[in-house]
């Protein structure tokens, strides 16, 4: 058995392991040509449109970002501006109805105003108009009634009526004339 | 503590077949299928080799384009990177779903992480892509380390680490040149700063770091850390399979802490997965700075 062992050992001499065998080094350089290919043409440049895609997203989700809040900010100055806007405007409005309602009060008073005094004149001209033809009644009537009164007294017709009248006309002069101051002092 | 147990004087004639690549491959299909038990069963302990690394041919043997077990491992590593970043950003929305965010979480740790971070928003932009495949290559190759029955990083052998470290090579002189010629190699060759008899010392040491050093150094640490991840967990699970099935009485109790070893550095290597893939691209970001900076 050991005699077989070294006879085999002596026959195949042990190779050295740092010298390299042709078709090693062949089959080497195919392995590693494959795989540079294959990580230069295939891996690699999805790698690298990944990180650039990934980049990219970062940078456009940045982007949308300010964008969101520029707009924001735009809207809330315009906002602001409309809330002003509308502040103001109720201000006026809150004015103009005030000044209308003054003017429309004062001219409700001047209205009032004149009509108290159309109905007053009219009434104190009416009252004038019935105390003329009350006293106008009255004239005829105290006249009449004063002459028979009188010629009952003095048992004598005073049927001459021109004496009659510049009697009664004469009375009613001096009563005029005692009622005057009176109506003066009214 | 888990050397010791591997080292144990009953393991000696184990080391003696550490070497025989024959037992080898039957063994990291043992560790495939941890628990069925071992089919091969000559009671004696296998580890790990280098061997596990240059698995038989699948299909076009003996042209350059052989392709075996860890090529085609790598092609799925690049098929489902290709898919889950095809699915992850197929529809891409600004309100990503759950698929989405996982995916652009990937993309945007390279990108803000080490291509925006060290080299701005434009420059990053520029190297976006190679620093991206780089990053997620390595990372999805290396992660096939531990995904049951792929169970060896793509990364594991030398030719994408080389590969990587060449192209990042190129690129940062590419830049630089681009740039500015007469900076880029003055600022390079005979950092400001330096007395000028110090240059004596300091140019070729620069030449060495910055010429020659560099690609080497991105390969080997990506390509070694995947190496030895590789064999501590096959060394782990085949020394409990060899526990569990084959060693007598007591020793089978040894089998419970190897397993559990495993279980831990299966995890940890999901936290190397991502360093390595880090640091690989972070590194790439940092030559490209360098070599574009004005001054150093």
């Amino acid at each position: 058995m050991l005699h077989a062992v070294i006879a085999a050992a002596t026959e195949e001499v042990a190779k050295n392991p740092l010298i390299p065998e042709i078709y090693d080094i062949i089959w080497s350089a195919v392995c590693f040509v494959v795989i540079l290919f294959f990580f230069l043409k295939v891996a690699l440049p999805k790698m690298q449109k990944l990180l650039d895609d990934r980049a990219e997203a970062i940078e456009g989700n940045i982007a949308k970002a300010d964008d969101a809040q520029r707009k924001a900010e735009a809207a809330l100055v315009q906002y602001t501006a409309q809330l002003a806007d509308a502040r103001a405007e109720a201000g006026q409005i809150r004015d103009q109805a005030r000044t209308d309602g003054q003017r429309i009060i004062a001219e409700h008073k001047e209205v009032a105003t004149a009509e108290a005094g159309r109905i007053t004149s009219s009434a104190k001209t009416q009252i004038e108009a019935e105390r003329q033809a009350a006293v106008v009644s009255l004239r005829s009537e105290v006249g009449t009634l004063a002459i028979d009164l009188a010629s009952g007294v003095i048992g004598e017709s005073l049927s001459d009526d021109a004496k009659a009248s510049a009697i009664v006309d004469r009375f009613l002069a001096e009563l005029e004339a005692s009622e005057a101051p009176v109506a003066g002092k009214n | 503590m888990l050397y010791s147990v591997v080292n144990l004087p009953i393991f000696v004639d184990a080391r003696a077949e550490l070497t025989a690549p024959k037992q080898e491959k039957a063994l990291l299909k043992i560790a495939v299928n941890l628990m069925v038990p071992s089919a091969t069963g000559d009671g004696e302990f296998h580890g790990p080799s280098i061997n596990e690394f240059f698995p038989d041919v699948i299909f076009f043997a003996d042209t350059p384009f052989e392709i075996n077990r860890i090529i085609l491992i790598r092609f799925l590593a690049v098929a489902v990177l290709m898919l889950v970043f095809w699915l992850g950003t197929r529809r891409m929305k600004i309100i990503p779903t759950r698929g989405q965010s996982l995916a652009e979480m990937g993309l945007d740790f390279v990108r803000v992480n080490i291509a925006e971070d060290l080299l701005g928003k434009k420059d990053g932009k520029r190297f976006l892509p190679l620093l991206t495949t780089i990053f997620f290559m390595v990372l999805f190759m290396n992660l096939t380390g531990i995904i049951p029955f792929l169970n060896i990083a793509g990364t594991s052998v030398v030719g994408v680490p080389l590969l990587l470290g060449v192209i990042a090579y190129v690129t940062f002189i590419y830049a630089g040149v681009k740039k500015s010629p007469g900076n880029f190699f003055r600022n390079s060759l005979f950092p400001p700063g330096v007395p000028v008899f110090l240059y004596i010392i300091v140019t070729p040491i620069e030449f060495i770091s910055t010429f020659l050093v560099r690609p080497f150094t991105l390969t080997l640490r990506l390509m070694m850390n995947m190496i030895v991840g590789h064999l501590l967990l096959v060394l782990f699970f085949s020394a409990t399979q060899f526990f569990f099935f084959t060693a007598d009485g007591g020793f089978k109790l040894f089998g419970v802490g190897t397993l559990a070893f495993g279980f831990a550095f299966t995890l940890f290597e999901v936290l190397i997965a991502l360093l390595q893939a880090y640091i690989f691209a972070l590194l790439t970001a940092v030559y490209i700075q360098l070599a574009l900076a004005e001054e150093h």
